[in-house]
């Protein structure tokens, strides 16, 4: 079993430096969706089976559409020369600098913390749901409130007024 | 709602009817005695060809398919050198028949004209010239008018007076 | 040994029956319309799958040069392995099942929201104009669709009181979940039709105009693997339906349980061939507004109706 996490693990990391350091948009987005495949399955190797399936069908499945759907509509062919200019392999040398520095940082912390050891029991969908709505129901419905939020903005810029003249006849 | 249901209940209904396809080349559909199809040069009842070449077919035609080349033989009757149609022009209209005047070119109920070659639709006069009568039975185009081709004399005809004596202009 | 020949039976079964829809289709579409369809090909016409086929394999298999190569040959692949994948969960009879999972539903609901990518990608990496608008149309409709696909289901897990198919099957044994959860079989089995794109919600291809929608310019076996995911996407539905709602396996004895599975599904099927021949497509709006307005709250309600009347008899 621990073999499939380190593949799982390693393909994710892969994917996910393929997905930064892509040119075309749509094929990094594709190594973007391996690697929350990959994520899933990880998961599912914890002994996560709920929260796996809703990686793909709510990350990979719908999230990752809708961005592919604003990425097709753009013409990326011709930017790409431009983007080529601005990546140059001086760009990574700070960032990964410092992104090493926390990673080095966080292993340290890791080291201090008291392990746990995962696979105890696997995690069922019941349990998620009655943690959610005993536990942690503030959080829930504060999400859910942020999300009524959201639909109530997309509705007002979405909303057409009903024209009465004609577009030609509309005072400017 | 009630309309969607009514629509998909009265199409399942459709699997018990009878199936209006006619399989063709096993069962040939009916075909009426004006359908038309293949065109053919008809002879009359003496056996001499009707068609008297008076271009007039090749002039109706919309497609231009037809091509002929007028002659006459020792008695002075005109009849078509050469006959031609191009079957892959033709749109099968019935303009030639109607056009007309000695019911010599005739529409008949055959369809099947299909060729390897597309020169094969070529048809000359040998292929167009039936021996038979065709539609019109007993029909001479020289016996109701027409000149002299001992068929009948002049002014005997079915429909026709007799000839005015341009000499004679007394009232 | 044994489970050898279950994952092949599994693989097999859902690949034969939608290799055979193709004739099925046809002839079944034809008698609905008043005509014989083919019946040419050997007895009724049965090998025009074997000709269908032969045609696609040596048909050119031509890909674009103006075309996205990787994505363009990788997108046909997609909604085969997804409709495939899903079939692993469901139960075909007591025993014959490949995976009995506890989240069944939920990598069912995964798999088919993958199963766009083959669309969208496709559409996108033909290049081509009516591609990249069929591609538009069924990333938007399919995943409206899939919201309320979901939440449709949410009542017969709440019945059932389990996401495992095999479950769901077992706890119908008093009586068919379509009884209960009448609401939410119409609203799965519309979008079932929206999901899989057949004919009144196949805007994504409405060959009236888009010339092919989002397989324009593929040809060949990659042609073929969209046909036949169709295909499947429709087997497999009528398999979930079965499963969820009309009892599965269940049903007399005199007959083995496969058979009956085997038996509604053929049913399921032929209701959404009889659905392509009836009704016209709607527009892509009249789509998108008759999910959102009429069929979500509705799923919303059968939720909250079902939860309830749960809560109060226990």
């Amino acid at each position: 079993m621990e073999v499939f996490f380190y593949i799982a693990a390693v393909i994710a990391i892969i994917s996910t430096i393929m997905a930064i350091s892509g040119r075309n948009a749509i094929h990094s987005l594709l190594f973007l969706i391996l690697s929350l495949l990959a994520i899933s399955v990880v998961f599912y190797l914890l002994d996560a089976p709920f929260i796996a399936a809703l990686e793909v069908i709510i990350y990979a499945g719908a999230i990752m559409v809708l961005f592919i759907f604003v990425t097709m509509m753009l013409n990326i062919g011709l930017e790409e020369k431009q983007e080529k200019s601005w990546i140059n392999p001086r760009m990574w040398i700070i960032p990964s600098i410092l992104a090493s520095i926390l990673l080095v940082d966080l292993l340290l912390a890791l080291k201090n913390m008291p392990t746990v050891v995962v696979g105890k029991q696997v995690i069922l969908p019941k349990q998620v749901g009655i943690s959610l709505f005993s536990t942690y129901l503030l959080a829930v419905e504060i999400a859910a409130i942020l999300l009524m939020a959201g639909v109530i903005g997309a509705y007002h810029l979405g909303s057409q007024k009903k024209k009465v003249l004609h577009r030609f006849l509309e005072k400017k | 709602m009630f309309s969607i249901l009514r629509t998909i209940w009265l199409i399942f209904l459709h699997i018990f009817h009878k199936p209006e396809t006619i399989e063709y080349p096993e069962k040939k559909p009916y075909l009426p005695p004006r359908y038309r199809g293949r065109i053919v040069l008809t002879r009359d009842a003496d056996h001499n060809e009707r068609c008297v070449a008076c271009n007039l077919c090749a002039v109706a035609c919309p497609v231009d398919c037809i091509s002929l080349q007028a002659t006459e033989d020792e008695t002075g009757r005109r009849y078509p050198e050469f006959f031609r149609i191009n079957f892959s022009r033709c749109i099968f209209c019935g303009f030639c028949e109607e056009a007309c005047p000695t019911y010599a070119i005739q529409l008949i109920p055959d369809f099947e004209m299909a060729e390897y070659d597309r020169q094969n639709m070529v048809y000359e006069k040998e292929h167009l010239l039936i021996e038979g009568e065709g539609k019109y039975h007993g029909y001479n185009f020289y016996q109701q008018a027409g000149v002299d081709m001992g068929v009948k004399g002049k002014g005997e005809g079915l429909n026709e007076e007799l000839p005015v004596d341009v000499n004679d202009l007394m009232p | 040994m044994e489970y050898i020949f279950i994952i092949l039976g599994v693989l097999l079964i859902p690949l034969s029956i939608a290799a055979g829809l193709i004739w099925v289709e046809r002839r079944l579409l034809s008698f609905w319309q008043d005509r014989l369809g083919p019946n040419r090909v050997g007895p009724f016409g049965l090998f025009q799958v074997i000709a269908d086929t032969v045609k696609l394999f040596f048909k050119e298999d031509w890909i674009p040069p103006f075309s996205d190569k990787p994505v363009f040959v990788m997108a046909p692949g997609i909604v085969m392995i997804t409709m495939l994948l899903t079939f692993s969960v469901i139960p075909f009879g007591p025993g014959f099942y490949v995976l009995d999972s506890n989240i069944g539903i939920l990598f069912f609901l995964g798999n088919s929201s993958l199963g766009v990518y083959s669309i969208v990608l496709g559409g996108w990496a033909s290049n081509n104009k009516y591609s990249l608008i069929g591609a538009m149309r069924a990333s938007a409709q399919m995943l409206t669709y899939e919201v309320f696909m979901g939440l449709s289901l949410m009542g017969v897990v709440m019945l059932a009181d389990s996401f495992s198919f095999y479950s769901i099957v077992q706890a119908q044994k008093n009586g068919w979940f379509i009884f209960p959860q009448f609401i939410g079989f119409l609203v799965f089995f519309i979008a079932a039709l929206a999901e899989t794109h057949r004919l009144p919600f196949d805007i994504p291809e409405a060959e009236g105009e888009l010339v092919a929608g989002y397989h324009s310019e593929y040809s060949g076996m990659k042609f073929g693997m969209f046909f036949v995911g169709e295909y499947l996407g429709v087997t497999l539905m009528s398999a979930i339906i079965t499963t969820l709602f009309f009892g599965g396996w269940l049903g007399p004895s005199f007959l083995p349980p496969v058979f009956w599975f085997l038996f509604k599904t053929f049913i399921l099927i032929c209701v959404f061939i009889l659905l392509r021949a009836s009704l016209p497509r709607p527009r892509y709006d009249q789509l998108m507004e008759f999910g959102w307005k009429i069929l979500l709250p509705l799923a919303l309600l059968n939720l909250l109706i079902t939860g309830a009347i749960l809560i109060f008899i226990k």
